[in-house]
């Protein structure tokens, strides 16, 4: 895919997002549109993974550790055909596979359940030993939250895949800087972030999140890494692509009404036509 | 209308900000909690500690051994699960002073689903020593067993629904660590029960009246340490129990009855819980029914004997 694909992919993506949790009265709007970028390049460009082939045990895999943003995720594994997209709609609903944090156990696509932050990393990392020790040559990527940075568990997963040299693992951190109380800078920082990845023995690179010229060169270098684990830090903008939500961190977690979904909608209509 | 539980919590602890031992420490979910309200009038005794709820423990912990009371705030599924062995072996080991209170449990969590409904922290919490276990059935009770435990000297953990249930207490009553409540007096069944399924048990009772079965309410809001006295007592007089908790069945309300009457007066017992499952997401009031924990569910365990 060009760039244009991708953003225009990246937009249907926002647009399920948006739909999704109006749908659900609830769910985590912000979160989800800032990782939609670089959900949309994981899934269209970087990963070896076929809905066809869902099980296939040499796929690559993808753990999101900040499960809360299972709209986005949702909203790939739809659009890549894992998923009906009528299904969406269901988000949070008594008896849908679709839950408010992903379910592994009821959703194609899914290489893990998360919702308690910190924890997928792990899952991850045990992902990216397996083939290690199997002699497999899939890769794994995780992505995290910078407030979910505050939990151990994530620097003790990082200490084992640098220490590890796990170089099939690419660890990206949605770094919007806000988390449900504020700004993650003033309620427990994690900066220096990239520096924190180095002395943990990992390859970092630093981008932006929303371009894809400098995603794509990141999961290219990688990819090419050898011995280390890669971190990338993405710099990106907590509810990006609705003006309204864009760095607001009342919309961590709190679906739009309906006035808010009709502008939210007819702005992302307008970004697509624009990229037509 | 009644309140919100853990809006009853936010405001007490307002209250409580005249103690200037009291310090709460919360880890990012504060608006949810409601803990931020300390923070609105007392900033300089409310510690964001991020996400890190592990972390937020060990902190408490550290906090009550320098002549603090620290109440550390998440929901229940983080402070009893993620941070079960500081809770353990930190906490609870060294009979500290620290309050852990849980704002989102059972099944009335709601949306966000599985991964945040705590259904087995109530047997967590009551499996450790010195561990002191609150389980509020309404408003009032909130507001009492909160300052019961900033009272009281050692760990306590403090389960608060996020939902709003019917009022039970006047503003008169009073509540005691280690007593139950007869809510109701009845002598074919006894139902004994906590939390936001109190007021169901209440419901059930009153439409069992009307078929003239007439049951016991018992409301055990302290689950640890528990009134046996009077548990022994109910099951003499009733010869049949139903208990009944938003809470897996296993190690909950129902095992605490059933480890004292098993010993000390066996009687048939039926328990209306959650059966050994996970929760989902959707409503609260739908994912009550969905678990099988409405008034009809209790009547249909008093129906069953
Ligand atoms: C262990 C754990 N503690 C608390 C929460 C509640 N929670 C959900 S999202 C969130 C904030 C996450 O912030 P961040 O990682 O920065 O995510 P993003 O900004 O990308 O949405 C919190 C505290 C949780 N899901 N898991
Ligand atoms: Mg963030």
């Amino acid at each position: 895919m060009d760039n244009v694909a991708l953003k225009k992919t990246a937009n249907e993506l926002r647009k399920d997002i948006i739909i999704e949790t109006y749908n659900a009265k609830s769910g985590h709007p912000g979160g989800s549109l800032s990782a939609a970028d670089i959900l949309t390049y994981l899934y269209f460009e970087e990963m070896n993974v076929d809905p066809q082939k869902a099980k296939d045990p040499n796929r690559d895999r993808f753990v999101l550790s900040k499960g809360h943003a299972a709209p986005g995720l949702y909203a790939v594994l739809s659009l890549k055909g894992y998923i009906p997209s009528k299904d969406l709609k269901t988000l949070r609903h008594i008896d849908s596979y679709l839950q408010g944090h992903p379910d592994m156990k009821h959703t194609a696509g899914v290489d893990m359940s998360t919702g308690s932050l910190g924890q997928g990393i792990s899952a991850a990392v045990g992902m990216a030993l397996s083939a290690k020790v199997q002699k497999k040559d899939f890769r794994v990527y995780a992505m995290l939250g910078d407030g979910e940075l505050q939990e151990g568990q994530v620097w003790e997963a990082s200490m084992f895949a640098g220490s590890h040299g796990l170089d099939n693992l690419t660890v990206v951190v949605d770094n919007n800087n806000l988390q449900i109380d504020g700004s993650v800078k003033e309620i427990c920082s994690p900066y220096p972030i990239d520096e924190k990845f180095k002395a943990f023995n990992f390859h970092v690179i630093n981008i932006d999140a929303h371009d894809f010229d400098q995603i794509r060169a990141a999961f290219k270098e990688a990819r090419e890494t050898k011995g280390k684990p890669t971190a990338i830090i993405a710099k990106s903008v907590k509810g990006k692509g609705v003006s309204f939500m864009e760095n607001a961190v009342g919309w961590h977690g709190k679906a739009p009404n309906e006035e808010q979904y009709k502008q939210a909608m007819a702005e992302l209509e307008k970004n697509g036509e624009a990229l037509a | 209308m009644p309140k919100a539980m853990r809006d009853v919590f936010g405001e007490t602890l307002c209250e409580l900000k005249e103690n200037p031992k009291i310090v709460v420490l919360d880890a990012d979910l504060g608006s949810a909690t409601r803990a931020l309200k300390f923070k609105d009038v007392c900033p300089e005794r409310f510690l964001d500690i991020g996400i890190a709820e592990q972390n937020m423990v060990g902190i408490a912990a550290g906090l009550s051994t320098c002549d603090m009371i620290p109440i550390a705030t998440t929901f229940s599924v983080f402070i009893t699960g993620r941070a079960f062995d500081q809770v353990r072996n930190t906490v609870a080991h060294g009979n500290l002073n620290v309050k852990l209170v849980g704002t989102h449990n059972g099944v009335c969590v709601g949306y966000d689903g599985a991964t945040h409904e705590a259904v087995e922290d109530i047997a967590l919490m009551r499996s450790v020593p010195n561990m002191v276990v609150l389980v509020p059935a309404d408003a009032k009770e909130t507001e009492m067993a909160i300052k019961a435990a900033i009272a009281y000297k050692g760990p306590v953990y403090l389960r608060i629904s996020r939902i709003a249930v019917p009022d039970i207490h006047g503003d008169d009553y009073k509540f005691c660590i280690g007593k139950g409540e007869v809510l109701r007096d009845g002598t074919d069944v006894a139902i004994i029960s906590t939390g936001i399924m109190t007021s169901r048990a209440i419901e059930a009772a009153e439409i069992l009246l009307k078929d003239g079965v007439h049951a016991s309410v018992v409301n055990i809001c302290s689950i640890k340490p528990i009134d046996r006295k009077l548990i022994v007592e109910v099951a003499k007089r009733t010869k049949r129990i139903v208990t009944v908790e938003e809470h897996t069945i296993i190690g909950g309300l129902g095992s605490a009855v059933s480890e004292i009457l098993s010993v000390e007066w066996p009687v048939p017992i039926r328990f209306v819980g959650i059966n050994d499952e996970f929760g989902t997401s959707g409503a609260p009031e739908v994912l009550l029914e969905k678990y099988k924990l409405t008034a009809k569910d209790i009547i249909r365990a008093v129906k069953s004997f």
